[in-house]
């Protein structure tokens, strides 16, 4: 945990305005390893095809555990983490909060749930998966998430592609030219062009 | 590939590919993809993306696709191997990350970080979509369903259960 000697330190940088506040003693008491874990237990049956909404609704708005500008900086900090966004985002509430404990129950309750049912789905898969409706419907739904993905590409796009830049788009076509035409290891392509990206960002400051 | 083996090549390589999963867990989609159906053969085509369309109609986080993965290959041990697998580095590195993120807030280094891996999920996510789409678009009808889904969830607010709900109803009643 921070200690809360650093917490007004470090505020007394930002002007106070009545819609910032610096600490999350100020919103609400810190939960329990078991609030902890029911949180993200219902967060994660709520979500379908994307968590973060309701992770923000019931972080921010339900139990008032967070302010809306700590869940924006701690889902930064997540997006740009490897691996899952929201377990990542679990991980780091969870650990500031509780520590250890506090992480591993919140990673539980978003995982635990979800894990069941699709072992459950699974078997099931495995028994009538051959049936021609089940495979056609589980097709056309997979060429539908395909869709969603297309449009929430297009959507994150279009900032980059502004102010003439060329740099950000040219990477992100590397990018996919390496991993979806070359169909060459992600690990190899990230090495290689992550060093890259992050230096060009880091001689052009926003 | 036995036993222990087959247990040791899933947690290797799901833990390897957790860590370059930058952008959420959909940015790892085409490297599973390459290893479980090209090099490794543990799934067909079409099982791949039966494999993501169950993992999209659950509810919670999109990794949890692992886990049926490591089901469909090696049991419910199987799931348990490749979940963990996917979670616990970046869960340590999440981890400790967050406890000491208070330090480097507003620094140089961490702003160039954010902004230099933005493109590259980009090119990531583009990836998945292309994987998911080849895998899945053998008909010009299923391609139809794609094209139509892109365009109305890139200009209305579609929530994805409808999406799902209307192409599983198009496609049970034989129309892709």
């Amino acid at each position: 945990m921070t200690s809360p000697a650093q917490i007004p330190a470090d505020s007394q940088t930002i002007p106070a305005s009545p819609a910032t506040i610096p600490h999350p003693d100020a919103a609400a008491p810190p939960p329990s390893i078991g609030e902890l874990f029911v949180a993200f237990a219902k967060i994660s049956l709520s979500g379908f095809g994307g968590v973060l909404a309701w992770a923000r609704r019931m972080m921010v708005d339900e139990r008032k555990w967070m302010t809306p500008e700590q869940f924006n900086e701690a889902y930064a900090l997540c997006s740009f983490l490897p691996g899952g966004n929201i377990i990542n985002f679990s991980i780091i509430f969870g650990g500031r909060l509780r520590g250890p404990a506090g992480a591993l129950a919140s990673l539980a309750g978003l995982l635990g749930p979800p894990f069941v049912l699709i072992l459950i789905i699974g078997a099931i898969y495995a028994h009538y998966g051959e049936l021609p409706v089940l495979r056609r419907a589980l097709t056309a739904v997979a060429s539908a998430a395909a869709g969603l993905m297309m449009a929430t590409v297009a959507k994150m796009a279009r900032p980059l592609f502004r102010n003439r830049a060329v740099i950000g788009p040219l990477i992100a076509c590397m990018t996919f030219a390496a991993i979806s035409i070359m169909r060459w290891p992600l690990p190899y392509v990230l090495l290689a062009i992550v060093p890259i990206s992050i230096a060009y960002a880091w001689r052009r400051p926003a | 590939m036995r036993g222990g083996g087959l247990y040791l090549t899933l947690a290797a390589f799901f833990a390897t590919t957790s860590l370059f999963a930058i952008g959420g867990a959909n940015s790892a989609v085409p490297e599973i993809h390459r290893y479980a159906v090209n090099v490794q053969h543990w799934l067909t085509d079409q099982q791949f993306s039966e494999t993501f369309a169950l993992a999209q109609l659950t509810p919670g986080p999109n990794i949890i696709i692992v886990t049926l993965i490591g089901y469909h290959v090696a049991g419910v041990l199987g799931g348990l191997v490749t979940t963990l697998a996917m979670c616990g580095p970046t869960c340590l590195f999440a981890y400790f990350i967050g406890r000491a993120s208070d330090r480097f807030k507003g620094a140089a280094w961490h702003s160039a970080l954010s902004r230099g891996l933005v493109p590259v999920t980009l090119g990531l996510l583009a990836s998945s979509a292309t994987v998911i789409a080849t895998t899945s678009d053998y008909s010009w009808r299923a391609l139809v369903i794609t094209a139509g889904t892109a365009l109305t969830a890139f200009f209305v607010r579609v929530h994805p259960l409808w999406a799902f709900g209307v192409a599983a109803a198009l496609g049970a009643a034989g129309l892709v």
